[in-house]
């Protein structure tokens, strides 16, 4: 039951329209079921399977607005959910910002995010992803730790203005961490896709061994500013804090993107010109959902164009104010890359770091985008062109802003995963000067 | 791509979005909050249902938990009430050992045949994973307590506060900043009920209904000229409370160092949005620390996140044994150095205790998650490691019989796994007040309220901001300063420890939303301290020019 085709929740959606005796009705129709694997101390540890389907309606009288919700689909119990609604919308308080919903939106065909290859998953699959991080493993004196999740889901909204969207969407997300047994070495590897089959589970448990073996015995080096080759992983873990471009907290003067005595940094230079991140639900490596959640349209859309703010996000409501046209959040961000491979930028540099990915990344100042975090799984110094040793971890305290000022390559974009969840996006490794590292630690 | 991408709320503003919402939490209308829906013995009817499939399946062991989790949000900003959402999630969770491996499988589909279906796929996860269990699980002897039930003691139940009352207060407070200076404020009343029952293959039947509280705001003041922008967040904790912390009784305001107005079991919104206005000004034209090292005195509004971090994630045993060594890390609180009964993790007057009984704070509940009875024990000892937090299927790995009864899953869709406890660091045993401590510090800064917050994946290395930092010159308080961060090594920070006031400067403060394990789940913490001293601690300043 959870995955609902085009047709089916068409059908269900247009029920619950059909029963508003309200100024207007919006209901959203969604399902998902998903699946995981855990393993640690090379051995599975848990795993599960969860489903899940469900209807919400929200009903309005001018600008007050009730919500209900339900997850039985007979005609009796959608004409109750609507008119539950409909009670709760007559009790609520008026909501000034309350949009009215949008009319018919184009969104353009059928999105690229479901794979069949993902949404067959099976038990067994999962259970071998975690058996091709075991058993290399422990054949190396490493020992395993990961997660592999997938999820196949769908979303369907229609209004009493004519809207109707619909999109499906799969997904996998693989993550591993080898550590060596004697707690020397620590090496990490993540993959994520909408198509299973474009992810290698083998592999990224084979560079994850690689790293930790490499990693063995790192020694100290002193605190202060590096040049840092960052690989993808460690570069869309920064580049992502800088893309919360909501306009409104601009306007307030409540975010890094207002201006000095007022206004926005929109076509402002902020960061070096070679710096071009964009948005595209269409684009074939990392495809979104062609609606945003209030059903406005996505389209391809620049963010940062030559180191220029090109767009900032406007809900509904605020740009109603300030009398502009929404701009809905992307499902994606793409930033450009080069031709650089890693190899090639530490070929390039003097004496630096290179980071692998970080970790613990935390807000300290809203104003500049000052974050701080460490750097964690292989760290390396680099000296004349060359990987000289592995060396201990770094807390950095430094502000994604500055790094891209201080831009001297860029490398070729990869599949973004961070340490914290991944990005629907594709960031580029990167070489940066003058990165601030505050302390060390002793984690392994 | 998360579960989480999948469910769309409707009817949300971008404030609401931001709520953590459980997985699979759907907005409700308000009636239903107050709803029973389900009786105790229906709910044992389907338990057993999943208890017999499991056991004629070959499962040797079978826990089932049906789950009602039901949350009230009601957010404005400044004159507005912006969004009033009431979820509910209902559901659940089994979980089996088959061949000496877990399954767990999940369902909102909570009839006889959708639990069934559930306990059967249960059964195959664990058969399809016990191919490669090298570790067959074994699980620690917990009594059976038959059928027993347990209740938050709470004085007014939130959900039945009217919606309006909560708006009023909410706006009371936004005027109250707007008047005394604030340009934009946020409030935000989060009201939670875990309504949880619990049977397991071993007799046990357990119902419990877990009441939480958290009012909270954000209040900003802009200083368009100078580019600069500041916040104060409230001084509320989250409580393991109802409705009657929002009393704000006099008995429970503190008059602390610095002119400060702080909370103990109940909370004064109104009044402390005020002060936040005024103090969010001060912000903007307060001194920039002098980096370097200092004597802190951190007040337990701060002190709380630092002890979770330093103390409450290390000493969690899965971390130390290498569960969760592929996302949040293991633990420099390896078993040798507790072995050895010698590990001085602290100096003498450092005692740290774990606790799932406290009354107020979050964690408190009768059983827990896997149907233990739940207790109170020592972590840190006189500066000493000896303990860690563990639960069933690990207290034999480090030689004990007894769960500490510390497990807990968020919702019915997770499976449950070792969470912390409530870990607080005892108070004083000399009589000290916060005043006495900061009037014998000769360069030191006294920290308010916890702020920004960073630790490596063992906890060696951390690093804290706070909201308020005051400077203390020669055993007085001089004036404000911004830009604070400490950073510290935590074996070196507890040693550091120099005093800690007594029991009555005692509070407890805490957390919602711990993130742990993968897939993610929260976690209600609440951390207990009185204020404490800290010798020549690293401070940072973190102003930058952009």
């Amino acid at each position: 039951m959870a995955i609902l085709s085009k047709d089916e929740a068409q059908q269900i959606l247009k029920k619950v329209i059909g029963f508003s005796k309200a100024d207007g009705i919006q209901a959203n129709l969604n399902g998902n079921d998903g699946g995981n694997i855990r393993y640690a101390r090379n051995s599975v540890s848990t795993s599960g399977e969860d489903s899940n389907v469900g209807l919400g309606v929200q009903s309005y009288y001018g600008k007050k607005s009730g919500t209900a919700t339900i997850n039985e689909f007979d005609d009796a119990s959608l004409e109750k959910v609507v008119k539950r609604s409909e009670e709760l919308a007559q009790l609520a308080p008026e909501n000034p910002e309350f949009m009215e919903p949008l009319g018919p939106q184009t969104y353009g065909g059928e999105s690229k995010t479901w794979s069949e290859q993902t949404a067959k998953i099976t038990p067994e699959y999962r259970a071998q992803a975690a058996a091709n991080s075991i058993g290399p493993a422990s054949k190396k004196e490493v020992t395993a730790a990961g997660f592999l999740e997938d999820n196949r889901g769908f979303n369907a909204m229609m209004n009493s203005k004519g809207l109707f969207a619909y999109n499906k969407a799969t997904g996998v997300d693989f993550t591993v961490t080898m550590r060596t047994n004697d707690g020397t070495g620590s090496g990490w590897a993540a993959r994520t896709n909408n198509d299973v089959s474009k992810i290698n589970t083998a592999d990224a448990s084979a560079v994850a061994i690689e790293k930790a073996l490499s990693s063995r015995n790192a020694k100290a080096l002193e605190p202060g500013k590096y040049t840092v080759v960052l690989e993808a992983a460690a570069a869309a873990d920064l580049v992502r804090l800088m893309l919360n471009m909501n306009a409104r907290q601009a306007d307030e003067g409540r975010s890094f993107y207002s201006k000095k005595g007022g206004g926005t940094k929109l076509g402002e230079k902020i960061v070096d010109e070679r710096v071009n991140i964009y948005t595209d639900p269409w684009h074939d490596e990392v495809p979104s959902s062609p609606w945003a959640g209030d059903g406005q349209a996505r389209k391809r859309m620049d963010l940062i164009k030559n180191g220029v703010v090109s767009n900032l996000f406007y809900d509904r409501y605020w740009a109603s104010q300030k009398n502009v046209a929404p701009v809905p959040f992307g499902g994606n961000t793409i930033m450009q890359g080069g031709t650089a491979s890693i190899e090639d930028m530490i070929k390039d540099t003097k004496r630096g770091v290179l980071v692998t990915r970080f970790w613990y990344i935390r807000p300290v100042d809203p104003q500049t985008l000052l974050y701080t975090g460490l750097t964690r799984d292989s760290t390396f110094y680099i000296e004349n062109g060359k990987i000289k040793h592995p060396i201990k971890n770094f807390r950095f305290n430094e502000s994604p802003i500055i790094m891209l000022n201080n831009l001297e390559t860029l490398g070729k974009q990869e599949r973004a995963v961070t340490s914290e969840g991944n990005p629907n996006g594709l960031i580029p490794s990167m070489k940066i000067r003058d990165f601030t590292f505050s302390s060390l630690s002793d984690a392994i | 791509m998360k579960r989480r991408d999948f469910i769309q709320l409707t009817g949300m503003s971008a404030g609401a979005m931001m709520m953590p919402f459980t997985s699979f939490a759907s907005p409700v209308e308000l009636s239903r909050l107050l709803d029973p829906l389900m009786d105790v013995q229906q709910k044992k009817q389907l338990a057993d249902i999943a208890l017999n499939t499991t056991k004629s399946l070959g499962a040797t062991y079978t826990d089932v938990r049906i789950g009602r989790y039901l949350n009230q949000f009601v957010i404005t900003r400044e004159k507005k009430a912006q969004n009033i959402v009431n979820t509910e999630s209902f559901g659940a969770g089994i979980r089996v050992i088959v061949n000496g491996t877990w399954g767990f499988a999940a369902s909102n589909n909570v009839t006889a045949e959708g639990i069934k279906k559930t306990a059967e796929r249960a059964v195959a996860i664990a058969k399809a994973n016990s191919k490669f269990q090298n570790e067959p699980v074994k699980l620690a002897a917990t009594p059976s307590y038959g059928e027993v039930s347990w209740k938050t003691p709470i004085v007014k139940n939130g959900f039945e506060v009217p919606v309006k009352d909560k708006v009023d207060l909410l706006l009371s407070a936004n005027a109250k900043a707007m008047e005394k200076g604030a340009n934009f404020v946020n409030s935000i009343m989060f009201l939670v009920n875990e309504q949880k029952y619990f049977a397991s293959s071993e007799g046990s039947y357990i119902d419990q209904d877990v009441h939480r509280t958290w009012p909270n705001f954000n209040v900003n003041v802009v200083d368009r000229a100078s580019g600069q922008f500041k916040s104060r967040s409230a001084f509320s904790a989250p409580v393991g409370m109802g409705y009657e912390y929002l009393d704000g009784k006099a008995e429970d305001k503190i008059e602390g160092p610095g002119g400060i107005i702080l909370y103990n079991k109940s909370y004064d919104i109104v009044e402390d949005a005020g002060m936040a206005a005024e103090q969010a000004k001060q912000m903007v034209t307060a001194k920039s620390v002098e980096p370097g090292k200092y004597d802190l005195v951190l007040e337990p509004s701060h002190l709380w996140l630092t002890i979770h971090e330093s103390v409450g994630h290390p000493t969690e045993l899965d971390r130390v044994l290498g569960y969760e060594a592929n996302y949040a890390g293991t633990s420099f609180l390896t078993l040798d150095k507790w072995q050895s009964k010698k590990f001085n993790f602290g100096s003498k007057i450092v005692n740290i205790v774990a606790d799932k009984t406290q009354p107020g704070s979050l964690g408190a509940v009768a059983y827990d998650d896997e149907g233990v009875k739940c207790k109170k024990w020592d972590l840190i000892k006189d500066g000493i490691l000896v303990n860690y937090q563990a639960i069933r299927d690990q207290v034999n790995i480090i030689g004990q019989k007894e769960s500490h009864g510390c497990c807990y899953s968020q919702n019915w869709s997770d499976v449950q796994f070792q969470r912390m406890a409530n870990v607080s660091l005892q108070p004083g045993k000399e009589p000290l007040t916060p005043q006495q401590m900061i009037a014998g510090v000769e360069k030191g800064i006294y920290i308010v309220k916890n702020g920004s917050f960073s630790i490596d994946q063992q906890r060696y290395n951390f690093q804290f901001g706070g909201v308020l930092f005051f400077e203390i010159k020669n055993g007085k308080i001089e004036g404000m300063l911004k830009d604070v961060a400490y950073q510290s090594n935590t074996q070196e920070f507890w040693n550091s420890c120099a005093q800690i006031c007594d029991e009555r400067d005692y509070r407890l403060n805490g957390a919602f939303n711990d993130g742990k394990g993968q897939p993610g789940q929260s976690n209600a913490v609440s951390h207990g301290s009185a204020t404490a001293r800290f010798n020549g601690v690293n401070v940072i300043n973190t102003g930058r020019n952009i």
